[in-house]
């Protein structure tokens, strides 16, 4: 068979017989949460198809043209060559349309399933030792997910991504010492400034995606050296691993996952509109769309910037600027917090072992409080980042509607942190977890006509799946 | 077990038909919608039955347990750390040439950082100043000259030096009050004759272009962050993140009804940096 004289044909050139058959016998264990992980990997495959459709349509330029196209409402009107580009590939280029809204959309699917995916290794204690290096890597993707959404979404010159645009401008400048210099090498010179769009497409299709595939190598390489974690179950041990075997099991799946996402992702783009940048129109540095919201992963940076009081410092007769603290200060912080996690807990909590098995959330009630905090904080946020849009369809006033973000910013977390501490605590100290089977008992019947159990089955601690599973 | 074959087959065979259709779509014309949906047919159907085949059909494989790989025993960590050290205490060992070394990567790494210079122009005194100079008409958006006439009381609209129309860090509101109701100190007033008044459109908090104006309160808003501002107190900030005031762009009224630049902005205009004086 061919399959087999290919094997053979590359164990002769490379030794790679030993290689091949034991990762392709290597065990994968399952659970639906490592889904979230490979929706993330998946997407951004998407994203470079898509993409590389898209570059071979767009124009870095803000060279001003008359725009011609079917489009009427702009028909006539002065817009850059880039604006122009991205309007014939949405209006003239064949199946232009949906490929960019697909690419857009899966940036969203992307960026969420990072998120999820972070939040079920927080809360599961999976980043704890070995897999730090893992947890960094997955932080640093977060943070370029970040930048390539920022930077893709600017590329069309639009009005809507003028504003963040001008945003970001605004936001260099305000570093000490250097913003100003930063600012005009970033931009080529004062806002707009002559080179941004051919920097930003740089970043964008070439140097964001090379780092991205960097470390999303490494961080499948360091997970398939060092296999996933699992969940307590019976028969399971720290020193072993339980699943299915990646071929052809594990792969078939994983692709038909592969390929699903990609449907779905598809979907939302053919049937939901997404940055029709006809409606915003063309940008110019003198108007400003209203409602203005970036994307939702950036949406809670946006927040801070709106919720954040006026404060302006003057330093020897130099002055630091709004926005140096709610854009770069506290987004640093939070983010260097994030990534030290792993360390900061193994110092307060004083363990420093291996740990292969998986955590339930109830297991450590502190770090799950923690986690409560970050996730509330991040939710009044992303609100506060919209928060015109939120205070209209709440039928309130912007400022008081601001006035009760900031108070749920600080009270939002403090609560819904107790509230998870109190309920892990509960449920950890309870000899069983309420929504697990109840422990099964066999009976029999003796000759005196009574009952007497022969075999009961205390389940281990909170385990309701597992339960199911081997029913 | 044969129901889940029929369940593949199914999805296999409407992923074919969906695929077919993308091509007679495509011929047709396009239509972002159809699109979506065969695409989406197309590819989660067989993705779908992947799944279904891996979890359902493939029964024979089980659950296999393999064990985990550990650290490395200790003999081989230390010849693991021998063979690192090693080379470098080897190449330390010649302790001129390696500070030689490092002083020449150093030196290659610093000549690597000058063209990073070229990315963009000094930004000078560029921050200070506008393109608006003593004498300059104002014109609105498409280059029409503003007069005296051209806005009723409480309306505004977005005025250019002529020789710069759409000029990012020219960009002014003018505005026009009830003549009298601006509270100015008396040299920033007469560069606001008859209820005229023109300020910076520039957010000083974020940059963006203030574009919203409550005439009942007469307070612009900028639809960023919602900076506002008090337009007959010298656009002071009342509410939102923004510390400062928009810079006022004193003007004057010819004979004739033309409307004129007296100079620049009252202050540097736009968000606060490093060098802007207190």
């Amino acid at each position: 068979m061919i399959v087999r004289r290919w094997v053979d044909g590359v164990d002769e050139r490379l030794d790679g017989s030993s290689f091949i058959s034991r990762n392709l016998r290597k065990v994968f264990p399952d659970h639906w949460a490592f889904m979230l992980g490979e929706i993330a990997l998946y997407s951004f495959l998407l994203l470079v198809l898509t993409g590389t459709f898209l570059s071979f349509f767009y124009l870095a330029s803000d060279e001003p043209v008359t725009y011609t196209g079917p489009y009427q409402p702009l028909q006539g009107q002065t817009v850059s060559a880039a604006y122009d580009s991205v309007m014939r590939l949405s209006f003239e280029v064949r199946a232009g349309l949906v490929m960019r809204q697909i690419h857009h959309w899966a940036a969203l699917v992307f960026m969420g399933a990072i998120i999820a995916h972070i939040i079920r290794v927080f809360f599961t204690g999976a980043f704890r030792k070995p897999r730090e290096i893992s947890w960094l890597i997955g932080i640093g993707l977060f943070l370029l997910g970040i930048g390539a959404g920022f930077t893709g979404y600017s590329l069309p010159d639009d009005a809507l991504s003028g504003a963040g645009l001008r945003i970001a401008y605004s936001i260099i400048l305000s570093i000490p010492f250097v913003g100003t210099w930063l600012a005009y090498l970033f931009f080529g010179g004062e806002f707009p400034g002559p080179d941004i769009l051919n920097r930003l497409l740089v970043l964008h299709i070439f140097i964001i995606p090379l780092a991205i595939f960097t470390l999303l190598g490494a961080h499948l390489a360091v997970v398939w050296h060092q296999t996933h974690t699992q969940f307590r179950a019976p028969g399971r041990t720290e020193d072993t691993v339980t699943g299915t075997p990646v071929w052809p099991k594990f792969a078939l799946k994983s692709i038909g996952l592969a390929l699903t996402t990609f449907g779905v992702i598809a979907l939302l783009g053919g049937l939901f509109q997404i940055n029709p940048i006809w409606l915003y129109g063309p940008f110019v540095p003198y108007s400003t769309a209203s409602p203005s919201q970036p994307d939702y992963y950036i949406g809670w940076l946006e927040g801070l910037l709106r919720l954040w009081p006026d404060w302006e410092f003057h330093v020897f007769g130099h002055t630091i600027g709004e926005l140096l603290l709610p854009s770069l200060v506290v987004p640093g912080l939070v983010f260097t917090i994030l990534a030290l996690w792993p360390y900061l807990e193994a110092r307060a909590s004083g363990d420093h072992e291996w740990h292969h098995f998986a955590q339930h959330p109830r297991e450590a009630p502190v770090r799950s409080a923690f986690g409560a905090v970050g996730m509330a904080f991040f939710v009044v946020l992303v609100l506060a980042g919209g928060n015109d849009v939120v205070a209209k369809f709440l039928g309130i006033e912007v400022d008081s509607f601001n006035t009760i973000l900031r108070w749920t910013l600080f009270l939002g977390p403090v609560l819904s942190g107790s509230v998870t501490y109190w309920i892990c605590r509960d449920l950890r100290d309870r000899p069983r977890h309420p929504m697990a089977a109840p422990p099964r008992v066999t009976f029999r019947r003796n000759a005196a006509g009574g009952f007497e159990e022969i075999e009961s089955e205390t389940p281990v601690a909170g385990r309701p799946s597992e339960e199911r599973d081997r029913t | 077990m044969r129901r889940a074959s029929l369940v593949v087959a199914i999805a296999f065979g409407a992923a074919t038909l969906a695929a077919l259709g993308l091509f007679v779509v495509y011929i047709a014309g396009g239509q972002p919608q159809v699109e979506g949906a065969l695409l989406f047919v197309a590819l989660a159907g067989i993705g779908a039955g992947l799944m279904v085949w891996a979890t359902r059909l493939m029964t024979g494989i089980g659950q296999i347990t393999q064990s985990r790989r550990h650290a490395q025993p200790p003999e081989e960590k230390e010849a693991a750390a021998e063979a690192m050290a090693g080379g470098v205490e080897e190449m330390s060992r010649r302790r001129l040439l390696f500070r030689l070394l490092l002083g020449a990567a150093g030196a290659l790494g610093l000549a690597a950082i000058f063209p990073i210079r070229s990315l963009g122009r000094a930004p000078g005194a560029s921050l200070f100043r506008t393109e608006w100079r003593p004498g300059l008409r104002l014109v609105d958006v498409d280059g029409n000259l503003v007069t005296r006439d051209t806005l009723e009381v409480d309306s505004f609209t977005t005025v250019f030096p002529e020789d710069a129309v759409g000029s990012g860090d020219s960009q002014a509101v003018l505005i026009r009050v009830q003549s009298g109701s601006l509270q100015l100190p008396a040299d920033r007033l007469a560069g606001a004759p008859d209820g005229y008044v023109a300020y910076s459109k520039i957010c000083t908090h974020a940059g963006c272009a203030v574009g919203l104006y409550l005439a009942r309160v007469h307070q612009l808003r900028c639809p960023c962050h919602q900076s506002t501002f008090d337009v007959l107190n010298g656009a002071q900030p009342v509410y939102g993140p923004a510390a400062r005031a928009l810079p006022q762009l004193p003007i004057e009224i010819d004979a004739d009804g033309t409307m004129r630049a007296l100079g620049d902005f009252t202050a540097p205009v736009g968000p606060s940096f490093w060098d802007l004086p207190p």
